[in-house]
């Protein structure tokens, strides 16, 4: 089967389908998953190309199935992955707490459309990024990535594979409708090129091992299934050998590790494009597909001479604080528009802390935000800041 | 040399249980109470393993949450302690991406009937090859004894004051009508033919299913007349009857008459996996295909 | 033909002798250890361990064939039988 793994070269592909080109040249070999609209084209582009590589594709019998199998998966020392839109990652989310709290490395495709409920299935929204962060219970970090083309799903669904890889954490691509099934050119580099990441493996032997034993960088090495190291794995509170401890200290030391190592590397994790920052007096701060509206508005605004930039968001949690912060001192104003009724915003407001004005434009989802609102939003920022 | 010689050895040097090397005995005493019948399928589920002569590394113990559910934090296996009724897929996923290791999956009746009875019928039906150990205690212990898919109607539990008005599941006849190739029950006093039985569903390729009724005095028995750990424990046995090879729908359990054990299903099936590997080497035709020498049915006469 | 044979070696050959090991410390006296031993080996001590329960010990020890259902009934790992070497 050799060279079916990495399908070297230029595509017409959309979204949902270069998700899995994506997910498997970063090394996915299972995948568990259900139908459901718009990120369908992903499980079926799975179940096709799996079995090609010796690969796993099975259909579960709902998400909460499809989440906790691919846990197991990753336990059984796979790089698994599964896709869904949002009443799936709603039944997902107590399993992608167990993932947070035992560590586990998986990826969970999120091709977001309208809610609440079964809203609108077939068109875009961006309704679950707050749900992505704090959707399970609990205190715990996670990282998100928001993919704005099929390119960008090819390339940063590698990305949430190496970092799910690095940090042991499941990692979400927050892609929405539009992204998944708009068709364009997709480049797949040749395998040599792509950066691929794998979990860290002990080197202590069985007796010596503490699988919750982090090392500097804040992560434990993994023992999977099968290498003799008798690990025990629950989501109870635990402690470094892994054994239920109930009481406060231990959860204050987990949940310090669970959190810290995402915070403390948090600089290495986040991702953003700056495009037109030198001498922006406003920046519109976007994220997925209303980056692709944002990065229209701007050009239209810079080819009349006026002074916006745009900060285009590839991982919005963790949230680029400190970037967002300093920004914020520097500029009369941002401007963030997403598909939903303010979400991410409420964070660009909290991490602005009143520096400059913070504007949302939005609507609740069914249709892309139209450059020209973001550009009329703009010049008004403009003209109230002088 | 007397216990009390023994017991004086244990200050110094306390002695080591022949199944200690596959406990975490720094964790003893578990947490089941007294009479709870989840350590005898526990100790017995162990020997099983021991005797089929796995190699351990190989042995995976998978449970979901609830008294049964701490199984897997007990067993120096590689163990995992999942979600509420979410062992089975998480079982799925880890025996799917090592098909060479074992898969054990014990959790309680609860667990694997009523949160996730979703997802044992559907690996039921794919006959993955899981050996699935069922503790029926007849209620939630770990809650402190609600009413759950397997109490019988009219028993008391904090949820159902007055008795259950629910009707409980047959599991075993659940299991087979689902398509688990390997079926038994036994109560956990029935341990010699426990150990044997759980012996042959490890060395059974496809979804072998054991339920053990066993007893909660603590949670069920002290609601339901019965609060003595011995005499729940005997209760149940006394009142078993074995009929192997019975069908599972006959094998019923009725408290006021039989409780009806033994071993009622054992087929070869292909496990899910064959079947992935079959379709995917092409070595399936279209469907349907048709025998020519199939008679097609007069609708005229079936209507008669 | 064969007929049932009185063994030759009946008096040669001594039923099993076994040595009943029980862990106090890991009881919670449920007692089946107690109820279940054939050879009524075992009787519930007066004294107790750390936690509160009374454990077995054994009245009998001689009597302990080494069966080892006390092992398999017990839910806490607290008892176990290991051969008695034959005494000369």
């Amino acid at each position: 089967m050799a060279g079916k793994e990495v399908l070297t070269g230029v595509h017409f592909m959309d979204g949902d389908e270069a998700c899995c080109e994506g997910a498997i040249a970063a090394g996915c070999r299972f995948f568990a998953g259900y139908p459901i609209t718009p990120a369908t084209e992903v499980a079926e582009r799975m179940s096709r190309r799996l079995p090609q590589i010796g690969g796993i594709f099975i259909q579960m019998e709902d998400e909460i199935a499809s989440m906790a199998a691919i846990l197991g998966a990753s336990w059984g020392g796979a790089k698994a992955m599964t896709s869904t839109s949002g009443p799936g990652f709603s039944l997902m989310m107590e399993n992608i707490g167990l993932g947070v709290c035992t560590e586990t490395p998986c990826v969970v495709a999120n091709v977001q459309r309208a809610g609440p409920s079964t809203g609108l299935p077939t068109l875009v929204g961006q309704g679950d990024m707050m749900q992505a962060r704090w959707g399970s219970h609990g205190p715990y970090e996670i990282i998100a990535l928001t993919p704005s083309s099929p390119q960008e799903m090819f390339d940063f669904t590698v990305k949430a594979f190496n970092l799910s890889e690095q940090y042991r954490v499941p990692v979400f691509v927050m892609a929405d409708e539009v992204v998944g099934h708009m068709s364009e050119r997709v480049v797949i580099p040749p395998a040599e090129r792509i950066k691929v990441v794998s979990r860290k493996q002990p080197k202590a032997s069985p007796d010596k091992y503490l699988p919750y034993k982090p090392d500097a960088d804040g992560v434990a090495p993994m023992a999977t299934w099968g290498m003799g190291y008798h690990v025990h794995v629950t989501g109870l509170t635990h402690d470094e050998r892994g054994y239920p401890v109930m009481d406060a200290s231990a959860q204050e030391q987990m949940i310090a590790r669970i959190t810290g190592k995402i915070k403390k590397n948090a600089a290495k994790i986040i991702s953003y494009d700056a495009m037109f920052m030198d001498d922006a007096q406003v920046v519109v701060v976007a994220y997925g597909i209303s980056a692709r509206s944002a990065k229209g508005a701007v050009a239209a605004a810079r080819a009349q001479g006026q002074k916006v930039g745009l900060m285009k968001l590839n991982t919005v949690w963790p949230f680029p604080e400190e970037v967002i912060a300093d920004l914020a001192g520097r500029v009369r104003g941002l401007i963030m528009p997403e598909i939903n009724q303010g979400q991410v915003v409420l964070e660009l407001e909290r991490v602005a802390g009143g520096r400059c004005p913070v504007k949302f434009i939005g609507h609740p989802g069914g249709t892309i935000i139209s450059p020209r609102v973001i550009l009329a939003a703009a010049q008004e920022m403009l003209k109230e800041a002088l | 040399m007397s216990a009390k010689t023994a017991g004086g050895a244990a200050a110094a040097h306390p002695p080591v249980h022949p199944q200690d090397h596959l406990l975490r005995t720094d964790r003893l005493p578990h947490i089941w109470c007294t009479g709870c019948g989840i350590g005898i399928v526990f100790g017995s589920l162990m020997s099983a393993v021991m005797k089929s002569g796995l190699p351990l590394n190989d042995v995976a113990v998978v449970s979901g949450i609830g008294c049964t559910g701490r199984m897997a934090g007990y067993i120096k296996l590689d163990s995992y302690h999942t979600t509420h009724g979410r062992a089975l897929p998480f079982a799925t996923g880890l025996k799917l991406t090592r098909p060479q290791g074992k898969v054990i999956v014990a959790s309680g009746d609860g667990d694997l009937f009523a949160i996730g009875g979703n997802h044992f019928i559907h690996a039921a039906r794919r006959n993955l090859d899981l050996t699935v150990i069922c503790v029926n205690n007849l209620n939630y212990g770990m809650t402190g004894g609600q009413q759950a898919p397997s109490t019988p109607f009219g028993a008391k539990t904090t949820t159902s004051p007055s008795g259950s008005p629910d009707q409980p599941f047959n599991f075993c006849a659940l299991a087979a009508a689902c398509g688990a190739t390997y079926v038994a029950r036994w109560t956990a006093l029935h341990i010699r033919l426990l150990t044997q039985t759980i012996g042959e569903a490890l060395a059974h390729r496809g979804f072998s299913f054991i339920e053990i009724l066993a007893p909660c005095p603590t949670a069920f028995g002290r609601r339901n007349k019965i609060r003595n750990p011995l005499d729940l424990l005997r209760f149940y046995y006394d009142r078993s009857v074995v009929k192997n090879k019975i069908s599972p729908d006959q094998a019923v359990m009725d408290f006021q008459g039989n409780l009806v054990v033994g071993k009622f299903v054992d087929v070869a099936k292909p496990t899910w996996l064959d079947g992935y590997r079959q379709v995917n080497s092409g070595q399936v035709g279209e469907w349907p295909e048709v025998a020519a020498e199939v008679p097609i049915p007069e609708k005229h006469l079936l209507g008669a | 033909m064969k007929f049932w044979r009185k063994p030759l070696d009946l008096a040669a050959v001594r039923p099993a002798r076994g040595r009943v090991v029980i862990i106090e410390e890991r009881c919670k006296g449920c007692s089946f250890c107690i109820e279940y031993c054939s050879r009524e080996v075992l009787a519930l001590s007066e004294s107790f361990n750390r936690k509160g329960y009374h454990f077995p010990k054994a009245i009998k020890p001689e009597l302990c064939v080494n069966c080892h259902f006390c092992e398999a009934v017990c839910p806490e790992f607290a008892i176990f039988s290991v051969e008695e070497e034959a005494q000369a």
